[in-house]
Formats: structure tokens, C-alpha cells, sequence
């Protein structure tokens, strides 16, 4: 469509159709004030701030609701505009609380803003004032509606970008009030506290609790970062009081989040300054009188300098590996952690220890995606970009509970499905995106290859694949054909108990869509057969050439912050940085030269392995940096064994966790807003993270730890900055090869955007989509795969699947939501969700105790009777130590990539005939604090 | 900050305000006669009032999800009409007139008396649903200011000293 010329204040300026003229204004750089408008969200013309005048046109129209035309002339600065706009403002100002003195929006407020501007005064009309309470009963925000201009931005972020509607206009005319339906404290609406409204409020009606009384504006420093939860990787500005108190987080416009946030992002940050962060090395008291090992760790921690547990760490770890060998050594990194870091801790592995035995968590979420994608496209990571997903005709969610675990992608989903785009979730809890989905697949856990084969057949047999892709740029076509002929849709349906006509309107409308995008997460990667999920998937996607355009790939979710920067930068146990395999001499001679070691040529020991070998008296020295697998690992009373069996247990981390409990040496670390360094979320894109504030006590960042523990070992570190590692790392990985500090921080070409890799050098603006000319290792793989059940089936004595996972409010172990106060207040607590049908037939009603018992173990949790799960299924979030659901689930693991099977273990339910000791004890607390 | 109290339940929305069970039989018939019907908000909204007295929150609740639409929205909607009734309704209606006749004849001090007797506010229910007090701008009885209905009856040239005889009449 041709463009539109208009003359606005004298200039001309020249928009595509559709664009609004208060738009049009801001292209020439005018300014137009304006109250309800965002240009994210649909134009209601409310505030009557925006008027302008029109020539031949009549009155004064709203220039955010009025369409460009052709030979428009346009004033928005006129002496009557101005009147009218005083006018509006003292109106709303008349029934506005007249406390700007007391309010903490003060000098970010935009109603006084355009009062100074306009000169507009309090006491120009004198009138009944709405008198409302504020809603202040949640810890997140607080509702002050007596400041609400009802410009109705809330309601409509809350509607449009988040899909939730938690708000609305009620009651009319003066009485008007933006609030939850019956006008419930907002906690007991469907409001998932993502603050995005706080963000839009242009007044002091919605506000961050936390900062009320700590300061105005420009009294906060502000401190733009990455946040430390999931991958999705949103930019944040860590707000900063003059005492030095972290008082808020503020999004900022970041490419993976555009100035959204969820409600661990926003809220989640009381964690940094916890009264239980550590602050001082801690040592046995018994190791310092030179016992060791697990007769060692009945004696109590002390506190002691950074000379003396450096030095026993150093001397420990010498000993153990004169004495028992390098293979007898191993390290934990973490997702948690920058790259600079993770570089660091793989480095100190294979160059001090001596082997490969390196690993981290994410051996535990998307180890198969590593190994999948990496056969099937030569390269392991999410193939598009966040922002592409919006694009998508069709999004395939499968295994994934997106608004919960990556909420800000969620938003993304949502807007795709706005936007037009067919939703198919497949997915055997009802997840609150199935509810918005056009098709939702509830298939039996464990029965996703039998489902995306079935999916594969009826495209196959429907002739719906993409051919001249399939020719042109994949092999193996002819064996993946004759693996899934037999995957019929009823065939499918015994499988996974999707009825067969679902399954193949759900295969038609992926092939058919012109541009899908599969998502996937943790309910694909988590099983014995999760490498065979995710080349499943690859294979979907090859099949319909749905791969290396916009809008369309193969998008894994990372499930940590820094999960993605972590592999990238070789924290496993097969491959260097960049991953380049520790079985090939060229790779290993590189890094021998630039390491000045030898290195071993044999893969390492993964996690899980770890854990195996810990317990067969194997690994005898372990190095934890920012890991608790005493809350995540699968079998932890299998993993509180191997632990326990060590001779040396060195955890170096921000809190005492379940894990440094066992621990003979604690090193206390910097969290990420004391430090600086690089994550990379789950898009690729390597994101700066900048230092706030200083450390508690004597707490240091991870890397500067890991240089003195280096040199104690006579291994020549000498790091003085992150920005020296990062050089080392993109000298020594191809895909980082232009990631460099100076182009991260601010001045840089890719301060604002990060970099997404493959960074091939200096002057390249990084890789949105992979694959787009062809794959990273030539053609793309089709691999026939059968469908295999899950290593632990229901039986009559085990007769539900347990499923675990995450839930929106906790985050991992717990270690950080759980100090946060808002977060851990609306849920306190673990649960078993429960089918009402299933609940029934156990006599188990809603938060009732319930005992819930594996073959490995048993805890009791409460019930939470819900028809999110089916009959058969039960489901538990992981995040709670104190009734761990990872007691229960099964560590039997993935043959290629040894990811445990937390999606499905075999479990029966009984009601529990009394509260847990750890209940009973947190209500005394409770009752405590209430008096 | 004070301390928060700890929030262990999650709304379930499913008891009626004065206690008894919500019974979604005669919403369903409802709701079964407008599947797929555009435009059927404000209809469904009236038959359920119709049926249960007045909007109770779980109906409303159960309206959102048939419709696809929030609650929250349609609560807006149902605040905007006069016509709707958010709360359970008395099974006696008592409205006050305070149209300009009344307004001069001392209507003011009726529905004070009558709100006083009742002990509760124009606009409420007495909790044991006896009784519903409402102000109106005028009954069309200007005559026999100041005048009231119970009901469907008309109470005129009213004074505080007849308003408890009068209420107590009505069951």
C-alpha cells in the first residue's frame, strides 16, 4: 500500500495507511501528550489529551484514534488545543488525590507532568471526589484507585498482551472503577502478578509495594541488567535506594521482552540482599584439623579467611587427585552463573583436574536437545528468535507450559494467536495455554514419538510435505517414510490416547499454515526417550520445511537463564567450548596450545554419572559451583548418598543450600547483581550483565573464586576482568568468535541487542535464524525413530504416572523465589495436583495431606484437586526441599544424552492421616509472626 | 510493610453469598439455549437473574467460560445496567422515594428511619434476605408524599412512627 502525506505543525511527513496521527507526530519528532495511549495497545481515544485539530475536519479528534489521510494538515500546539487540554487535565486532577508530595510516583508521574506543562491547578473545579479503598492485601502491588484516571491502559495490557483480563471497567459515570470482577482483592482474580500494568500506569494508582518509602525518581539509581531467572532472558533495571537497597526491578526494552516482565522477573529480587546470603567462607571444623571425608562432616561449619579454605580446597583436591587419579575428580557448573565463569569452571576441570568430568543442570532439562538437534541439524539450539514466534501462521506447543515456565514467551504465543496464527498444545496436562489453543493433544506421558509419528504419517500419506525441501536439503527421507507408515492415527491412538481425528486435524494444520514454529520444553527432553523426542520433532519440522525461515524452526525454551551460555562455553562433559568434541585431536590440540596443558581425550562423566560414581567409590573430590542436586537431581536420597560417600565436598554458592549442607568447604559467591559477565538466553543472544552492587561480606564473584582456587593449584591464572576471559573464550570458539565486552557495554554496536550466535567476527551483527541457507552440518538428518514406552509403567501397585515441573510463582530449587517475599507468599508451599475423578476415588479432597509414594521414596504434600491433570496423571512442581518431588522420580536416563526421566514415574497416592513435621513447624512460625 | 498473612487458597468461587451451595442446574438450561448465539450476554445475564435473583459470582464465572469472554468483563457489563443485581436480593423489596414531592415532604428522614429500623444502607439486604432498601427517584405517587412501596404496595403520607408497623408486616 502506497504511503500517506500529511502536513502536521507546518511539516510534511509521509506514513503507511493505517498509521494514527498521533504516530505520524512522534515520526516528525512532535511530541502530542497523551494518557491512555500505547502504541502496543488498541487505541481508545479516552483521555482526550492527544486532540489536535484537523482541517475540515469538525471539533477537536484524538489524533491516537484518528487514521492518517491523504493531504491531512494537522496542528497539535494551538492556544485552543492548550485550553482544552489545561481544561481535561484540571478535570481529572479535581478528582485526583491531592498528595503529590507524599506520593512515590512523584517526578515519574505523567498526570503531573503534563499538569506543570499545561499549567494546570487542583483547584480549578471543586466537586465530589470518588472515594475508593486501596486494594493493599497482596505483597506485589498495591491498587490506590482514588489515583486512577481510568485511562484503561491496565485493562487493556492485561487483555491484549497478556490474555488474562483479570480487570475491566465496572460501574459507570463517576463511579467508575477499574477492578477484578465482584471487585476481589486481586489475588483471588486470575491476575499472575507480571506487574506489566504497574509498567503502563501512567499515575500513582498502581505501585510496587516494595518501594513505597524508598524514595522518588531521582533519588533511585537504576542499573540496567539480565535477569537472573529462566531463558527467555528480559532486560531489567535493578532499582537501587541511597541506602544501597535493591527496592525494585523495572523492565527495560529488551530484545527478548520489550519492557514486559513476569512475576519472578519483577518481583522475585528480595533474594539478592537475604539476611541469608553467605558472607563468609565456611569450613568443617574437623577438616581444619586435617580429618576429611564423611567422618568429617558431623562436625560444624566455621567461619574461617579466604587463605585458609582456598588452601584446603586447593590441597584437598591435590591430594585427592595424587592419590586416586584426575578421573576421580569432578565439577558441577552452573546455568546460574555468566559464561565468563562457566568458561572458567570447564577450564579448571580439564586443565587442573585433569579430565573432562564436567557437567551442570543442564544434563537435567535439555541435554537431549544438545544431542538431538545436534544430529539432526548439526547445531543444538533454539533454530529462531523470540520476537519471530509472533510471526508464526501455526505454533505447535508441545511439552511446554510456556506461561508458567517462559511467561514472557508466553507472550509472544499469545500474540501470534492474536495475530491470527493457529494454536495446536500438545500437552497431557491442560495447561493454560490448551485452554487457548484451537487443538489441544493430550497425550499419555511418554507417548510423544508414537504422536509426532502419527502426525508425520498423515502428512506423508496426505501428501502435505514439503518435497522440494525434503529433496534439496535433507537425507534420509526414505528410512523416516517407512518408520512411521505404520503410525497410523488409531495406531496412535492406542498409544497416546489422542483420538485419532484430532491427530490428524492437528497434522494438517501444521503442514498447512504456510510458516509453523514447534516450541518445546521440558515435557519433551526429560524422558529415557528425549533425544529420540527432539529428533522427532527436527523431523516434523524438515518434513514441512518448516525450518530457517521467520516465523517458523525448531524453538527448545532453555529452561535457566545462562542454561544456553553454559553449554556454548563447554561446561560438559564432551565437547570444549563452542562444541568442539574432546575426541577430536584438532580441537583438543587447540585448546592444549592456548591451555598449555594436556588434555584428556575421553569424554567426561555427566551428572547423573557423577552421582552413579560417587556412590561405587569412583569420584572422591567434587567441586559444586551454583548447583543443588540435592533439589534437583532425580532419587535424591540416591543423590544424599553419593554426596555423603565423598571425601571432599566443595560448594561455592550464594546460599547454605540443601546440597552445602553436606559440604566440607562453603564458598560464598556474588550474585548476579554483583558482578559482571554475559548470559546467554534462549535465542542465543549473549546479553550483558552489569554490577549493581557490591557482595555481602566477603562474598565474591564466581570467576574471581575460581582464578584464586587456579593459582593455588599452580595453574598461571592471572584473570583481572571478565572482559579478559571473554576475549579468551571468543579467540577459542568459533560461534563467540566476535562476542567481545566492547561491543556489549554502552557505546557498542550491540549494546542494546546482544548478540545472537554464531558471531563469526568482529564486525558481524550475529545469526537471528539458523539454518537458512543450509543446516550447520550440510543436510538435515531425518532419523526413523520408534516409539518406546517410558522406563517406569503404571502397575497395580504404582498405578498413577507422576509428572513434575514448574510452576509460575517458584523458579528451580526454590533457593531464590523462596526468598522473596511476594513469591513465597502466595505460595508457600508444594502440592500434588490431583484429578478430581481420581481424587475422588482415594477419598483425597482439595488440600488435604496427601502421601504420595515411588519405588524410592515417599513425601507428603497437599492436594490440589484440579481437572488440569487426567484420571491417570498426577503432577508436582519440584521446587519444594521440604516435601522434594525428585524423592519420588525415577533417575533411569536417556542412553545418548543420560537425562533423567522426571516426566513420568510410577506412584501411588494415599490420604496422609496427619500434617508433615515441616508444615506443622512453619505454622507455628506463622502463628508466631501474626502475634 | 506489615506482615502478610499467608495466602494458602485459591478462589474457587463455588459457594453462594449467604452460604448455600450455588446450583448450576438452571444456568445450564440457560446457557444450552444460546451455544453459539452471538450477542448473548446481556439475554443470559437476565435469565439467570431471572432465576437465581440476582447475578451470584459463581454463575457469573461459569457465564465467562461459556462465552470465552473474562469475568471480569462481563462483571463490568453487569455493574454498567441498573437492572442487575450483584448481591442476593430480599424477598422484600423496600424502596424509598426521594423524587422532588417526597424530597420536600421530608423523604430524607423516611428512608433514614426505614434504614435505621432495617440496619442497613440504601442499596443493601438485610442478612437474613428479609428485606431489600432502595431509594427511587419517585413513584409516581407525588399525592401522598412521602411515600414508599413494599412490594407492590404503596405506602403514602408516611411518618418515622409508621415505618416499623408497616415493615413488620412483610415476612
Amino acid at each position: 500500500m502506497a504511503d500517506i502525506n500529511l502536513t502536521i505543525d507546518g511539516k510534511t511527513v509521509s506514513v503507511p495507511a493505517g498509521t494514527n496521527v498521533l504516530e505520524a507526530a512522534t515520526k516528525l519528532g512532535v511530541d502530542i501528550p497523551r494518557l491512555c495511549y500505547d502504541q502496543e495497545l488498541s487505541a481508545v481515544g479516552a483521555c482526550r489529551l492527544c486532540i489536535v485539530e484537523i482541517e475540515k475536519m469538525r471539533g477537536l479528534p484524538a489524533s491516537c484514534a484518528t487514521p492518517v489521510a491523504e493531504g491531512m494538515v494537522v496542528r497539535t500546539n494551538t492556544e485552543k488545543i492548550r485550553k482544552y487540554r489545561k481544561m481535561t487535565l484540571e478535570l481529572l486532577l479535581a478528582n485526583h488525590p491531592q498528595d503529590c508530595l507524599t506520593c512515590d510516583k512523584n517526578g515519574d508521574c505523567r498526570l503531573q507532568e503534563y499538569a506543570y506543562i499545561y499549567g494546570a491547578r487542583q483547584d480549578t473545579y471543586k466537586g465530589e471526589r470518588k472515594q475508593y479503598a486501596p486494594d493493599d492485601s497482596n505483597p506485589f502491588f498495591i491498587r490506590d484507585h482514588e489515583k486512577c484516571i481510568v485511562c484503561g491502559r491496565c485493562i487493556r495490557t492485561c487483555a491484549e498482551v497478556m490474555g488474562i483480563g483479570a480487570i475491566d471497567y465496572t460501574w459507570r459515570g463517576f463511579k467508575a472503577k477499574v477492578t477484578t470482577s465482584y471487585d476481589v482483592p486481586i489475588e483471588e482474580s486470575p491476575c499472575v502478578f507480571c506487574g506489566n500494568c504497574v509498567t503502563v500506569c501512567p499515575t500513582g494508582a498502581l505501585q510496587p509495594r516494595t518501594r513505597v518509602g524508598q524514595g522518588r525518581s531521582w533519588e533511585l539509581k537504576r542499573v540496567r541488567t539480565t535477569c537472573p531467572y529462566c531463558g527467555v532472558g528480559c532486560s531489567i533495571e535493578l532499582v537501587i535506594n541511597r541506602d544501597g537497597q535493591v527496592v525494585g526491578v523495572d523492565p527495560a526494552d529488551g530484545p527478548a521482552n520489550h519492557n514486559k516482565l513476569c512475576v519472578k522477573g519483577r518481583f522475585g529480587f528480595e533474594f539478592i540482599q537475604s539476611p541469608d546470603r553467605l558472607k563468609k567462607p565456611l569450613v568443617r571444623k574437623a577438616l581444619r584439623e586435617g580429618k576429611r571425608g564423611p567422618a568429617a562432616r558431623d562436625s560444624e561449619f566455621v567461619e574461617v579467611s579466604w587463605d585458609e579454605a582456598m588452601d584446603l580446597v586447593a590441597k584437598g583436591l591435590g591430594e585427592i587427585k595424587a592419590k586416586h587419579g584426575p578421573a576421580a575428580l569432578a565439577g558441577f557448573t552452573s546455568a546460574k552463573c555468566t559464561n565468563e565463569e562457566n568458561y572458567l569452571m570447564q577450564k579448571l576441570v580439564r586443565q587442573g583436574f585433569g579430565s573432562n568430568n564436567v557437567d551442570h543442570c543442564a544434563r537435567l532439562c535439555h541435554a537431549s536437545t544438545v544431542a538431538g538437534l545436534a544430529l539432526s541439524f548439526g547445531s543444538g539450539a533454539m533454530t529462531n528468535s523470540i520476537d519471530d514466534i509472533a510471526q508464526s501462521k501455526c505454533v505447535f506447543v508441545i511439552g511446554s507450559n510456556t506461561t508458567e515456565a517462559h511467561p514472557v514467551i508466553g507472550i509472544q504465543v499469545k500474540k501470534a494467536k492474536r495475530n491470527g496464527a493457529k494454536l495446536i498444545v500438545a500437552d497431557p496436562r491442560r495447561v493454560d495455554l490448551a485452554e487457548l489453543a484451537d487443538l489441544h493433544l493430550r497425550q499419555i506421558p511418554g507417548s510423544d514419538v508414537a504422536l509426532l509419528n502419527g502426525m508425520m504419517h498423515v502428512i506423508i500419506r496426505d501428501d502435505l510435505y514439503d518435497k522440494d525441501f525434503v529433496a534439496a536439503r535433507t537425507e534420509n527421507f526414505e528410512a523416516l517414510k517407512k518408520t512411521v507408515e505404520k503410525y497410523t492415527p488409531e495406531y496412535v491412538e492406542n498409544l497416546s490416547g489422542v483420538p485419532a481425528a484430532l491427530l490428524v486435524e492437528a497434522a494438517r494444520t501444521y503442514a498447512r499454515s504456510g510458516g509453523s514454529a514447534i516450541i518445546y520444553s521440558m515435557g519433551i527432553t526429560q524422558h529415557t526417550t528425549g533425544t529420540d523426542n527432539v529428533q522427532t520433532v527436527a523431523n516434523l519440522a524438515m518434513l514441512t520445511g518448516n525450518i530457517g525461515r521467520p516465523g517458523t524452526g525448531v524453538n527448545p525454551l532453555r529452561g535457566q537463564n545462562n542454561v544456553q551460555g553454559a553449554c556454548d562455553v563447554g561446561a560438559l562433559p564432551n565437547v570444549f567450548p563452542g562444541y568442539q568434541a574432546v575426541t577430536n585431536a584438532d580441537a583438543r590440540a587447540k585448546f592444549e596450545k592456548a591451555w598449555g596443558a594436556k588434555l584428556s581425550d575421553k569424554p567426561g562423566l555427566t551428572v547423573t554419572e557423577v552421582i552413579n560414581a560417587a556412590v561405587r567409590g569412583e569420584i572422591r573430590g567434587l567441586y559444586v559451583m551454583g548447583e543443588n542436586p540435592m533439589v534437583s537431581d532425580p532419587d535424591i536420597n540416591h543423590v544424599r548418598e553419593a554426596l555423603g560417600d565423598l571425601d571432599l565436598l566443595v560448594v561455592q554458592d550464594i546460599f547454605l543450600t540443601e546440597t552445602a549442607k553436606l559440604a566440607d568447604v562453603v564458598l560464598p559467591s556474588a550474585s548476579f547483581a554483583e558482578k559482571d559477565g554475559t548470559f546467554t538466553n534462549t535465542e542465543r543472544r549473549v546479553q550483558l550483565v552489569v554490577k549493581a552492587l557490591e557482595a555481602p561480606g566477603e562474598a565474591r564473584p564466581d570467576w574471581v573464586i575460581l582464578n584464586d582456587l587456579a593459582r593455588r593449584m599452580g595453574l598461571g591464572w592471572d584473570y583481572r576482568s571478565v572482559a579478559q576471559i571473554m576475549d579468551e573464550v571468543a579467540d577459542l570458539t568459533p560461534i563467540y568468535a566476535g562476542v567481545r565486552w566492547g561491543r556489549l557495554v554502552e557505546g557498542g554496536d550491540a549494546h542494546d541487542k546482544g548478540l545472537q550466535w554464531p558471531v563469526p567476527a568482529n564486525d558481524h551483527p550475529g545469526t537471528p535464524i539458523l539454518h537458512t541457507q543450509k543446516f550447520s552440518r550440510g543436510l538435515g538428518q531425518f532419523a526413523a525413530i520408534d516409539y518406546l514406552p517410558a522406563a517406569e509403567e503404571t502397575d497395580a501397585e504404582y498405578p498413577l504416572v507422576l509428572s513434575t515441573g514448574r510452576m509460575l510463582f517458584h523458579y528451580h530449587t526454590g533457593t531464590m523465589t523462596r526468598r522473596s517475599k511476594g513469591l513465597n507468599w502466595i505460595r508457600p508451599e508444594g502440592y500434588i495436583e490431583i484429578n478430581p475423578e481420581t481424587a475422588a476415588h482415594y477419598g483425597i479432597a482439595d488440600r488435604d495431606w496427601v502421601k504420595v509414594t515411588s519405588r524410592r521414596g515417599s513425601v507428603v504434600t497437599r492436594a490440589r484437586v484440579s481437572d488440569i491433570t487426567s484420571q491417570r496423571v498426577v503432577f508436582m512442581p519440584f521446587h519444594f526441599a521440604e516435601a522434594a518431588a525428585n524423592v519420588l522420580t525415577n533417575p533411569a536416563v536417556d542412553p545418548r544424552a543420560k537425562i533423567p526421566e522426571y516426566k513420568v514415574a510410577a506412584v501411588k497416592i494415599e490420604k496422609a492421616a496427619e500434617a508433615p513435621a515441616w508444615a506443622a513447624a512453619k505454622e507455628v512460625a506463622a502463628g508466631g509472626e501474626r502475634k | 510493610m506489615s506482615a502478610m498473612p499467608e495466602k494458602n487458597t485459591m478462589p474457587t468461587g463455588e459457594a453462594h453469598e449467604n452460604g448455600t451451595v450455588f446450583d448450576p442446574t438452571s444456568l445450564e438450561g440457560i446457557l444450552e439455549k444460546y451455544r453459539g448465539a452471538k450477542g448473548a450476554l446481556i439475554p443470559i445475564l437476565q435469565q439467570t437473574q431471572a432465576s437465581y435473583g440476582y447475578l451470584p459470582r459463581p454463575a457469573v464465572g461459569r457465564i465467562a467460560k461459556f462465552l470465552k469472554v473474562p469475568e471480569s468483563k462481563i462483571y463490568g457489563v453487569a455493574t454498567f445496567y441498573a437492572q442487575f443485581h450483584l448481591h442476593p436480593r430480599g424477598r422484600n423489596i423496600v424502596r424509598v422515594c426521594l423524587g422532588t414531592a417526597c424530597h420536600v415532604r421530608g423523604g430524607e428522614g423516611i428512608l433514614d428511619a426505614v434504614s435505621d429500623e432495617l440496619k442497613v444502607k440504601p442499596g443493601e439486604t438485610t442478612p437474613d434476605l428479609r428485606y431489600t432498601l432502595e431509594r427511587v427517584a419517585c413513584l409516581g405517587a407525588c399525592g401522598l408524599s412521602p411515600a414508599m412501596m413494599v412490594n407492590d404496595t404503596t405506602y403514602g403520607r408516611l411518618t418515622k412512627k409508621k415505618i416499623a408497623e408497616i415493615l413488620k408486616k412483610y415476612e
